[in-house]
């Protein structure tokens, strides 16, 4: 093999860089704006009662928890798949007009696919279930997107140089096989207009309209089977794909352990599926499933620890790194965070405290930790390491950079404590019984109990958008007015240049 | 082992899928035929029930209310009786929801009324001091689609057995000490449907004050949401 570097080609991942930060800044500002709906209801008729039923909190509920999945953090995976996968596979997207074809094709279907998703969704077209709520067309319209990414994926693998698949890539084929097989099973469903009526009327109603293949119980388990394991191999995996490679990358430093990837890569791919389980404790489920749930949960946190630890020892002796680059700031926080959140979402599947935490805010709380500290960091990350190999121009402000990370860690951290306060709060109010054994509190007095805590929510919430937008604005100024660089910024393993 | 795998992308997925799709057969699979069952009084929805379960689901009532009571005294002394599989058995989706942003309403039939609902939804604060629950102000003009409830049930029938117009055994006992049974009908076109779920709609509308609700359903013909989804609250029991 020649010793010069290949030219790599951007052009699909700078796309989805692009949508990244689009659907990134839509998904935060509707949550923003959910956040400031449920302290101060008047927000819900901000447009007037005309539009009440567009800007209303259980219709933009979906399209915050959508938007920022399907929309933020599946374009971050596709962005940086396509620049990650041609560097560690030694293969140029260039190399094969077939491949730069169906990318650009899967980036526009995936456009189309998100407005149908948009639209459909402010209508009220939903099917209910979390992280599944689209019709039938548009879980299509999904499959075809990912379909082509696979092609995409397993195209370039087929031509790669570099024989062995550096541990970036283990992840990006999980992600790929985790999210098709629980996509597809989850959104089993019947179009209505396949029935025919006694009198021979068939095409009845709305064309889209679906009737799911599960009932009861049922679809409850096939449900949080998918909508667990969509945070494992939407939030999770891929992430960790991305850390594995934008880390040593960035720092110059080689993974600190080879074998503790393996454990952690095997481990984390036969245990997560097991834990779904313990988003139905005390549901009609069989118990049996509950306590898998619940002991699979635990066991977990070895597989997450293992890949978290390997990242933060693969700075050893290296830690002044921490303090001089806002980057790896990012990622060594984003690291920790996973590590906090791993292990809380343990403990919150534990039957006793689930008992006490389900259906309440610090679920909320949890799921944003990860996300927020973990997910928007890494990926927000990756975009900074690759703008100025993909722009050929240097970060903007390395100070704006750092000012970012600290407002948004405040915002994580408010976040989470006041959705831990809120969360207990409530959870030990409902149950809370007083001497004659009567319940203590009517439900209303644990909603008007929360009001603080959701404003402080709020507050947070914004902090992080107001990062997000100062990320933008760099990034923005990167491309547009960054010093050029007449080569690649230097950095070391994994796998050479 | 793994130093080949890493070098042959096609066994390393297989390896991949073979590791994740595990736990998916043992946990998933061997429940299906024993959750379905419904239990003793259980009936299919109605053609107005099913269409207010649509507009629940339209307008993500599920996003912060739970339909799931959990056998905790607190939760049994609040809403009633702990749920049971069974009675989930035509819930299609499940709408046991996540948060509890607002009380549970698995029982919500048992203890709220046309009247409560009516007001309520209007302006929930107002009933409700201190309430953070928006108001729905459009289900009282929009008009619910009886049609595609219509061709709900008749994929129910059609492709997962669900009995309308068949005899399912209810909770209480006739004089021979038999369950009595409860027929749920399901219109023959969608002429007959429309009818039928006016027919509900003008028992629910008694109970409402709304005069132009009232004026709708009988005078014009038509339902608004809001009749619907108080048809679809009120058999939650």
């Amino acid at each position: 093999m020649e010793n010069r570097p290949l030219e790599y080609d951007y052009t699909v991942a700078k796309m989805f860089m692009l949508t990244t930060i689009i659907f990134g800044i839509v998904g935060m500002s509707i949550g923003v704006i959910l956040a400031f709906e449920l302290a101060f209801p008047g927000i819900n008729t901000i447009l007037g009662s005309g539009l009440a039923e567009y800007t209303n909190f259980s219709r933009l509920r979906p399209l915050h928890t959508d938007s920022v999945i399907f929309g933020f953090t599946i374009s971050g995976v596709f962005a940086t798949w396509y620049y990650v996968g041609q560097r560690v596979l030694k293969v140029s997207m260039a190399e094969s007009s077939l491949l730069m074809f169906l990318g650009k094709l899967q980036f526009w279907i995936y456009i189309l696919t998100v407005a149908a998703a948009v639209v459909s969704l402010f209508l009220g077209e939903t099917t209910s279930k979390e992280y599944a709520e689209f019709e039938w067309p548009v879980d299509i319209a999904i499959v075809v997107v990912w379909v082509l990414w696979g092609v995409n994926m397993f195209g370039l693998i087929g031509l790669r140089r570099e024989k062995s698949l550096y541990i970036s890539v283990w992840y990006y084929i999980a992600t790929f096989l985790g999210i098709a097989m629980l996509y597809l099973f989850n959104n089993m469903e019947v179009p209505t207009w396949l029935a025919t009526s006694a009198a021979g009327e068939t095409h009845i109603g709305d064309w889209f309209h679906s009737v799911s293949m599960y009932a009861g119980t049922n679809d409850a388990l096939v449900q949080w089977w998918y909508g667990h394991n969509a945070v494992a191999f939407g939030f999770t995996v891929p992430i960790v794909a991305m850390v594995y490679y934008f880390l040593p990358k960035e720092s110059g430093q080689a993974i600190y352990s080879y074998k503790l990837s393996l454990l952690s890569f095997w481990g984390l791919m036969f245990v997560y599926l097991w834990a779904g389980g313990h988003h139905l404790l005390f549901s009609t489920v069989p118990d049996w499933v509950q306590t898998m749930g619940s002991i699979f949960s635990i066991v977990l946190i070895l597989p997450s620890w293992g890949s978290a630890i390997n990242m933060l020892l693969t700075m050893k002796g290296e830690w002044q790194q921490v303090a001089a680059s806002p980057l790896i700031k990012f990622m060594i926080l984003g690291s920790t965070f996973y590590m906090f959140s791993t292990l809380e979402g343990p403990i919150q599947a534990i039957k006793s405290v689930n008992a006490i935490a389900h259906f309440t805010d610090w679920i909320v709380g949890h799921v944003h930790d990860g996300v927020l500290g973990w997910v928007g960091f890494m990926i927000m990350a990756g975009l900074y390491h690759m703008a100025p190999r993909v722009f050929k121009r240097e970060i903007y402000s390395k100070s704006l950079m750092a000012s970012q990370f600290w407002i948004q860690t405040l915002g994580v951290v408010l976040y989470f404590t006041s959705m831990w306060i809120a969360g207990i709060t409530q959870g030990m109010m409902w149950r809370a019984h007083d001497q004659f054994g009567n319940l203590a509190y009517s439900f209303i007095d644990t909603v008007t109990v929360l009001h603080p805590y959701y404003a402080i929510r709020g507050v947070g919430g914004l902090l992080y958008l107001i990062g997000f937008v100062m990320f933008t604005y760099n990034i923005y100024k990167t491309m547009t007015a960054g010093k050029r660089l007449d080569s690649e910024p230097a950095s070391a393993s994994p796998m050479g240049a | 082992m793994f130093h080949w795998l890493e070098k042959n992308p096609f066994f390393f997925a297989v390896g991949v899928f073979a590791a994740i799709a595990f736990a998916g057969l043992v946990e998933i699979v061997p429940n299906f035929a024993e959750a379905s069952r419904p239990v003793i009084g259980t009936a299919p929805y109605s053609t107005l029930e099913l269409a207010g379960r649509q507009v629940y689901i339209k307008n993500s009532c599920n996003a912060c209310h739970s339909q799931l009571i959990r056998p905790f005294k607190s939760e049994t002394d609040r809403y009633g009786h702990y749920s049971l599989s069974g009675e989930y058995a035509y819930d299609r989706p499940f709408l046991w929801g996540s948060k509890r942003t607002g009380p549970d309403l698995h029982r919500v039939g048992n203890y709220r009324t046309t009247d409560w609902h009516e007001n309520h939804m209007k302006d929930p604060a107002a009933i409700v001091p201190g309430s953070i629950m928006p108001k729905y102000t459009w289900m009282y003009t929009k008009m619910v689609d009886i049609d595609t409830a219509f061709a709900e049930q008749l994929t129910d029938a059609q492709f997962f057995a669900v009995p309308y117009n068949k005899p399912v055994p209810m909770k209480e006992l006739d004089v021979d000490g038999k369950p009595k049974t409860k027929i749920v009908k399901m219109g023959k076109s969608i002429a007959e449907a429309n009818a039928m779920a006016l027919v509900e709609a003008k028992d629910i509308v008694k109970n409402m004050k709304d005069q132009d609700i009232k004026d709708a359903v009988n005078k014009r013909g038509e339902i608004p949401e809001i009749v619907a989804l108080i048809a679809y609250l009120n058999s939650l029991k």
